[in-house]
């Protein structure tokens, strides 16, 4: 078995339903994505059109994050995924200098690597990943691609010469394809990233790799005694005294 | 978005997408590589000297050498260790190595050779300083073994050649940034240790035999020429790779990476590389110690560079 995941670009139209649902499902902390949606304007008004393509991580058949992580962190399931072990990840940012795809992220929280599993979890449990449940149009296709009845395999089949990977060049040998892409929407090079792309703020690149407020001596002791800024994980959001209900009642008791 | 730019009809521009991570590796895998390079050079260039000369014409090599790599090592080893975001798991790579990675192969080879350089230094030291320590029991031990420094002298040499450049194989590892080829970073890397290795003995080379201290000149001059001339073909043209000319077009035009690295050529290449020839004709030794002082600033710059650049440009 290899699962596989493709997306057919044709269907996308920029929800980015993917992107939250992958968000919620795995905790992802703020200012990272396992799985984001890009869009991309090509050609001039009137003459335009919009892209949308989801980028998430590959999961290569010849995956150089996993031939460069020193301690096994990052490893092969036998459905193909490519999986990763935060507990053993010493956060040397090997992997993500590997990744062709800019696909692997250091997670502010836990200070360790991290990136898309495919839902390793869900997948264990006998569930489609997150981001292919919430996508209303049914573009994300996930299965396995070693089995030609599955209907990725199919999918894959009924679309020859419409199907692509990112990099063929890098010779990671991808299990994730896009249909209805082109060197514009697949080709990082080949559109331009111009200063304030972001829809709500001008920041075009991370100043920080990992947890910022972490100062280098915190990195030797958080493990021990504890970070400082514990009370910012996502899991303490949920148990946070909720004053925006409080406020909503006298709001109503108001009158208004 | 600046309104004011002309975008092309053909040209696609994001318009929406999340911040990208800026420097992934940045001064302290710098300071890492520079300091390894010394560590590793020093011995590599001690061998040299040693098989040339004889031992009375560089009276502190013995003690000087190891001291030097020892310290240079221990500073690319903290580096290494404070640069990781779990630093208390780097035992890890002892308890769950994988064996595909540079980093790792790396990490056992390098904590090898720190040990046996370790060994040389307290017996070098404990030999030219008879009367340190003349109580101490482990002083004592180590002073009745001093031949063993000879005997492990050879092994840490073989052992530097892979400590330099396993680096440059990690840079490979790396696929994701094309404009380190392994081929050309581990010449490279070995080009850094010779012209680190012999600026270090330049400094404290004051009272060694005239013959050596030319052997250390040539060797800088050598080492930086080469080194130089393989920059410029990386610099000017490896456009082969897509990724390469954009990382490379991103620097030609301008910018602070431009104008480091070309400061970083004049100060450890240009520069030295004329003092030392100079000090071939006639022996300046103040100007060959400000040669070799601005090699360690231009190494350093032009590491930092070097390995900063391709990471500026977006994978995805």
């Amino acid at each position: 078995m290899k699962l596989g995941f493709l997306v057919d670009l044709n269907l996308c139209m920029g929800c980015k339903g993917c992107e939250i649902a992958c968000k919620v499902e795995n905790e992802v902390p703020l200012s990272s994505w396992r799985l984001r949606v890009k869009y991309i304007d090509i050609g001039t008004f009137p003459d335009n059109s919009r892209s949308f393509t989801p980028l998430r991580c590959n999961h290569c058949e010849n995956a150089p994050c996993e031939r460069i992580c020193p301690v096994s962190a990052l490893h092969y399931l036998d459905n193909g995924i490519v999986n990763i072990d935060s507990s053993r990840c010493i956060g040397c940012a090997g992997c993500m200098m590997a990744c062709p795809y800019g696909a692997i992220y250091m997670d502010p929280e836990s200070n360790t690597a991290d990136k898309c599993t495919y839902c390793a979890h869900r997948i264990e449990s006998g569930m489609m990943p997150a981001c292919v449940v919430a996508c209303p149009v049914e573009a994300n296709i996930f299965g396995d691609v070693e089995d030609e009845k599955s209907f990725i395999s199919r999918y894959i089949m009924e679309h020859q010469g419409d199907v692509q990977v990112r990099k063929p060049e890098k010779h990671t040998n991808p299990k994730h394809y896009y249909v209805g892409g082109g060197n514009q929407t697949l080709n990082p090079l080949a559109h331009e990233r111009i200063e304030g792309y972001g829809l709500f703020n001008n920041i075009t690149h991370l100043e920080t790799l990992g947890d910022s407020h972490h100062s280098i001596l915190e990195r030797f002791t958080a493990p021990i005694f504890g970070g400082h800024n514990d009370h910012l994980k996502n899991e303490s959001f949920v148990d946070m005294p909720n004053d925006a209900d409080e406020s909503h009642e006298s709001h109503e008791e108001g009158g208004h | 978005m600046d309104h004011g730019t002309v975008i092309e009809a053909t040209k696609a521009v994001v318009t929406l997408d999340v911040a990208l991570p800026g420097i992934i590796w940045g001064w302290m895998i710098t300071l890492n590589m520079w300091a390894k390079s010394i560590g590793t050079g020093v011995i590599l260039i001690g061998a040299f000297l040693l098989y040339r000369h004889k031992k009375e014409e560089m009276p502190n090599l013995r003690w000087m050498m190891p001291l030097i790599s020892f310290i240079a090592l221990n500073v690319f080893l903290l580096f290494t260790l404070l640069d990781l975001h779990q630093p208390l798991r780097m035992v890890n790579i002892f308890l769950h190595p994988h064996w595909t990675s540079a980093i790792t192969v790396g990490a056992w080879m390098a904590s090898l050779f720190t040990g046996l350089v370790t060994v040389m230094l307290a017996i070098g030291a404990l030999d030219a300083f008879p009367d340190f320590a003349r109580q101490n029991g482990l002083a004592k031990t180590l002073r009745g073994k001093s031949a063993l420094y000879e005997k492990i002298f050879p092994f840490v040499v073989v052992l530097a050649l892979p400590v330099t450049m396993y680096t440059a194989i990690i840079m490979a590892e790396a696929s994701a940034r094309e404009l380190w080829a392994a081929p050309a970073e581990l010449v490279q890397m070995l080009f850094a240790a010779l012209m680190v290795g012999s600026a270090s003995f330049i400094l404290v080379s004051e009272k060694w035999s005239a013959e050596a201290r030319r052997d250390l000149t040539l060797i800088l001059a050598l080492s930086v020429a080469f080194s130089f001339i393989m920059y410029m073909g990386e610099y000017f043209f490896s456009f082969k790779a897509a990724e390469v000319e954009a990382t490379l077009a991103y620097v030609h035009s301008g910018g602070s990476y431009n104008t480091q690295f070309w400061a970083a050529m004049v100060l450890g290449y240009i520069i030295p590389f004329f003092i030392a020839m100079g000090s071939l004709k006639v022996e300046n030794r103040t100007m060959l110690k400000f040669a070799a002082v601005t090699t360690f600033i231009g190494l350093y710059l032009a590491k930092s560079t070097w390995l900063e650049i391709p990471q500026m440009i977006p994978l995805s």
